[in-house]
């Protein structure tokens, strides 16, 4: 269930710059603190929805570049004829676009009337900066876990008497078509005499 | 000399010189025994060979050593960085927990800790090793902490392991000369000043946790955190054992750990466990946390947990 409070809260707070331009750095104030026992608390904020996101496609520009085509460019007024109905029946410029996100539709998420909003499974329907009630209406241990501070990373302070925190939004590590994480290449590991191979084999100094 | 050896008495010329060649000896291997000493003390100065011990210092006098210490290091390194001495804020004490359900064994908390703490660049020195552990085994001795392949690796899960800052310390209790000991917000603090470099503590400890300096650490100069705490990060010495500190220099400022800011999934979770409202203390009553080598009593202040 989504949780209606919270969901006003970061529809209230994460308005501003939904519109603008894709991947701004910009964050919002938002999110009601999970703590008020403490007198005056700093605002914990959550990175603006980076907005709808540009398609570098097998087209190219004059200059022989992947031509960037931001979505809305064509999908203001969604009148690129018959809309499709599931990831797999588009094509032409979306060619580039992974889909793996389960088997949802295209409408699962969107709102087929206007691209720039989301729909719920109510019918309910809300602008892009809401994805995490859109997101949290299936995920909800991770969205719970999200609200009490174990999921996402964050940085500032942990004493919200002192200074405020900036949180990720779901949608800075999960792309919402392919929302799973691929595998990454570790940071180099520890070079102490301990660690070498032949030392492993003994295992007493992990 | 050959006659005067057969003859008796003995001869008061050949003692004298069993006498003198023998202090000679005695001399010159006491010369050659303190030669490490006196190399050594062209190093220290007479202020921070006086120091007296961390907790009998007055303010004034901490003020004076973090200003040395700062001019010490701005003489060797030619950097300019501040030195402070935060202390435990009262009705704070830390946790820290971790989600072994999300960790994808990045190694970036181990990477933020290396830069964040000025370590030693050569050896990649780091409070956090990560360990690959395989899916169904709890022991960290039979982790791999040398891995470099692309992670998650299916079957196997990754359990970062630091100090565990534990509220019954093994390696505080055996430290001969009180250079280690539990602050009251539950970190565990080396003043590297007062440490002798006997690595005790580093064989006490159960989770291998602590590090011995065998040089000084190398740092770049344009690499060297300018923001330092004398319990902390301060550029270590030669020959004293460091550990994870909780980045108290960050954390008694209200900051979170460098550790937990790299993190990219937010597997790490820290705060106040006297604070029912923190999110660590969210963790403890909502999750099924445990400790590391819990049957050693050693009562760590770091938890883990897996979500389901």
């Amino acid at each position: 269930m989504v949780d209606r409070r919270w969901s006003r809260h970061v529809l209230a707070l994460l308005l501003v710059g939904v519109g603008g331009a894709c991947g701004g750095a910009a964050a919002t104030p938002a999110a009601p603190s999970t703590s008020t026992s403490r007198g005056a608390l700093h605002a914990v904020e959550i990175r603006a929805h980076p907005g709808l996101g540009r398609l570098d496609g097998t087209v190219e520009d004059v200059r022989g570049a992947p031509a960037g085509v931001r979505c809305n460019t064509c999908h203001t007024s969604w009148v690129t004829g018959a809309p499709a109905r599931r990831p797999q029946e588009l094509d032409e410029f979306h060619e580039d676009m992974i889909f793996r996100h389960g088997n949802l539709a295209c409408a699962s998420c969107h709102d087929p009337d206007n691209h720039e909003r989301v729909r719920l499974a109510s019918g309910e329907t809300f602008p892009l900066s809401e994805t995490m009630a859109l997101c949290a209406q299936c995920h909800g241990p991770q969205h719970r876990d999200y609200r009490n501070g174990s999921h996402g990373g964050m940085s500032g302070y942990w004493d919200l008497t002192r200074g405020p925190r900036v949180r990720n939004h779901c949608v800075n590590c999960h792309d919402p078509h392919a929302p799973a994480w691929d595998q990454v290449l570790p940071a180099p590991p520890p070079r102490d005499r301990f660690l070498t191979s032949s030392h492993r084999e003994g295992a007493h100094h992990e | 000399m050959s006659d005067a050896a057969g003859k008796r008495p003995a001869d008061p010329a050949r003692r004298t010189t069993l006498k003198v060649l023998g202090a000679s000896l005695g001399a010159a291997a006491f010369a050659r025994a303190a030669a490490p000493l006196t190399e050594w003390s062209g190093e220290l100065s007479v202020a921070e060979f006086l120091q007296k011990h961390y907790r009998e210092l007055t303010p004034d006098e901490m003020k004076a050593v973090l200003a040395r210490i700062e001019e010490e290091t701005q003489r060797k390194t030619g950097v300019a960085v501040s030195v402070s001495d935060l202390r435990p804020q009262p009705g704070v004490k830390f946790g820290y927990a971790l989600n072994l359900s999300i960790c994808i064994g990045c190694r970036r908390c181990a990477e933020a800790c290396h830069q964040e703490n000025n370590h030693d660049r050569a050896s990649h020195n780091s409070y956090i090793r990560v360990l690959e552990m395989t899916q169904g085994s709890l022991d960290m001795e039979k982790g791999n902490a040398t891995y470099q392949h692309p992670v998650p690796q299916p079957g196997h899960y990754y359990m970062p392991v630091q100090c565990q800052q534990c509220d019954n310390a093994p390696c505080v209790k055996v430290c001969p000369v009180e250079a280690t000991w539990k602050e009251k917000d539950g970190v565990v603090v080396v003043d590297y000043n007062w440490c002798i470099g006997c690595r005790y503590c580093e064989a006490a400890c159960p989770y291998h946790a602590r590090r011995f300096n065998w040089h000084a650490p190398q740092v770049p100069a344009e690499e060297i955190n300018p923001n330092q705490g004398y319990l902390s990060n301060r550029l270590r010495p030669k020959g004293v054992v460091e550990k994870c500190h909780f980045c108290l220099h960050r954390t008694r400022a209200g900051r979170l750990p460098a550790c937990l800011e790299a993190c990219p999934t937010g597997a790490r979770v820290f705060g106040n466990l006297l604070d029912p409202n923190s999110e660590i203390r969210w963790v403890l009553q909502n999750k099924r946390v445990f400790v590391l080598k819990e049957e050693l009593g050693t009562q760590p202040s770091f938890f883990y947990f897996f979500d389901e």
